[in-house]
């Protein structure tokens, strides 16, 4: 997409701004950039081991940022994998068939990016809560959603769903259907077909959207927040336990757990502009062998 | 007559589909909607029209606002200078601004705050001036402004890729000037673009919670957004009330997501690609 046309290589005097105007405009978008994107990144490295890697390693080894690590972990390794299987299902039926009500289903997979995530959170403890929809059902059985881990997986679910679908769904649809009827005609089964042809073709689109899924899983805080009920060392995941750390004035330990899930935004950002660049080549590939 | 062979699995795959859906989207929000009916009209305007719920409502809407607009200014002005003009480090810079995206909210948000708090570094050049930005309305704008860069420059940018540079040198040898030509000719076509990412990022501003509310110092009347004040009715345990709320901020949001993919449409038969 994005080598559609190299402005900055396009020279014709007539379409060019006047180098003031130029320079200009540079200058106050990468001073804009730098101050707003850039320093932030400084100014959590700085808080985060300004007093020495001891306090830093100290607040991560800390017991209760080791359970919300491992809280985040657990949320984040049960949740990805059931929105993986939801948007390959959710891609393959909408690229693959015709039906009444699709561009509905598409904006209903969309809806979780639209709600706030504090009633993303709202809506399961309306169902789970001691005042929900639930509450003595569960009571009677003894299980416990809200302010304990299956409320925060259930509300990481809602709010991390549309991630791989909506990755997939152009992906999918772009593709056209040939190839996989060719290859039915040729008498493969349909898992045969999806695993040899659909696969190989989609795994970029695929593995972004599994690593946005992921980040998102990770970094949740608002619909967690609710749910979660806050208990230090049980239900504080990774952002919950920088969110107490930082109202206890320990602004140090709070910027040390940040800056794991900075380094995580990082990656993310560097996965995609590798995938970008795998998907360019792909392109590429293809128009060079037409 | 035409047969198409279908791949297997497309019954199944669209069954997993709205089964999954539907448990865990369409049935907690029907639930909630079912809920916030409950109480009966007369309790529901009560709350809404409660001085401290207007003024939440009043804070949310005007800081989403003002974020939007500096969104749809400076997104537009970055998308222009990535996309047209040579710069070093580029493609880092291009990179850099999904941070706020990948970013988790409440990473932003303390990072923001302690930055511009009257001891931050920022926020202590900012104080000699004069400029309170943390714990005041301007916190909150600042935090929206951040989660809603990317979504301008992120619409803007591929519809200016790929603007038909031949129209731009059509105008040029007609006569118009650079700033002529920008004003008749670019910019129309990118208007449909710079609207959508606005809409985007009004939207997501008004449902923003995590960067918000470590900046915003959360005080009633002044700088409590309705997210926020949701959580605290929820605090205390007035379900009901946290309901009504967010009844009207669901009401809001499916407004304006149908607003945007109607402008997507727009978009699309725009720019056929």
């Amino acid at each position: 997409m994005s080598a559609v046309l190299d402005w900055s290589r396009y020279s014709s005097p007539v379409t060019q701004d006047p180098l003031w105007v130029r320079r200009l405009l540079s200058g106050m978008v990468v001073l804009f950039l730098m101050l707003f994107l850039v320093l932030p990144l400084i100014f959590i490295g700085v808080q985060a081991f300004g007093k020495g890697i001891h306090v830093y390693w100290s607040a991560l080894s800390n017991p209760d940022s080791l359970a919300a690590i491992r809280l985040t972990l657990l949320t984040a390794l049960l949740v990805v994998p059931v929105n993986l299987v939801f948007g390959v299902c959710a891609a393959w039926a909408i690229a693959r068939k015709e039906f009444r009500g699709k561009n509905l289903l598409i904006t209903l997979i969309d809806l979780p990016f639209a709600v706030s995530p504090v009633i993303s959170g709202l809506i399961f403890v309306l169902l789970f809560g001691a005042q929900g929809w639930l509450a003595t059902w569960l009571n009677d059985w003894q299980i416990k959603i809200i302010f304990a881990v299956p409320g925060i997986v259930l509300a990481t679910l809602f709010v991390t769903l549309p991630f791989v679908a909506k990755e997939l769904i152009p992906i999918m649809q772009a593709r056209g259907r040939q190839e996989e009827e060719a290859a039915r005609v040729l008498g493969a089964s349909g898992w045969q077909t999806f695993w040899h042809v659909t696969l190989p073709g989609i795994r970029w689109g695929l593995l972004y959207g599994v690593i946005l899924c992921n980040a998102r899983a990770m970094g949740e805080f608002g619909a967690v927040s609710v749910v979660s009920g806050h208990i230090r060392g049980l239900t504080n995941t990774m952002p919950l336990h920088v969110e107490t750390l930082y109202n206890e004035y320990q602004g140090a330990a709070a910027f040390a757990v940040a800056s794991l899930l900075v380094a995580l935004a990082l990656v993310t950002l560097v996965c995609k502009v590798w995938m970008e660049r795998q998907q360019g080549e792909v392109k590429v590939e293809k128009q060079g062998k037409e | 007559m035409k047969r198409t062979v279908h791949p297997d699995g497309v019954s199944l795959t669209l069954g997993i589909t709205l089964f999954y859906l539907g448990l865990v989207v369409l049935l907690p929000l029907s639930l909630t909607i079912l809920k916030s009916l409950q109480p009966g009209p007369e309790l529901f305007w009560q709350i809404f029209t409660s001085p401290r719920v207007l003024a939440a409502f009043q804070v949310s809407f005007f800081s989403a606002l003002t974020a939007a607009m500096i969104n749809g200014v400076l997104g537009f002005l970055t998308a222009w200078v990535l996309v047209r003009y040579p710069l070093p480090g580029k493609k880092i810079l291009d990179a850099l601004v999904d941070l706020p995206f990948a970013l988790p909210t409440a990473v932003a948000g303390i990072t923001l705050a302690a930055l511009y708090s009257p001891t931050g570094w920022i926020g202590s050049l900012l104080a000699r001036i004069g400029i309170p930005v943390a714990y005041t309305p301007s916190g909150i704008v600042l935090a929206l402004t951040f989660i809603g860069l990317p979504f301008v420059v992120r619409t803007v940018q591929p519809v200016l890729q790929a603007v038909d540079g031949g129209l731009e040198e059509a105008a040029a040898s007609l006569g118009a000037g650079r700033w002529q030509t920008f004003w008749r000719v670019t910019l129309p076509t990118l208007i449909p673009a710079v609207l959508t990412g606005f809409t985007m990022a009004f939207a997501r501003g008004l449902g923003e919670y995590g960067s918000v509310i470590f900046i915003a110092g959360n005080r009633p009347f002044v700088s409590e957004i309705v997210p926020l004040l949701i959580i605290t009715h929820l605090e205390q345990y007035d379900v009901i009330g946290a309901t009504a709320l967010a009844m009207i901020m669901l009401a809001v949001s499916f407004l304006l997501l149908l607003l945007i993919n109607l402008m997507q449409a727009w978009m699309s038969r725009r720019y056929p690609v």
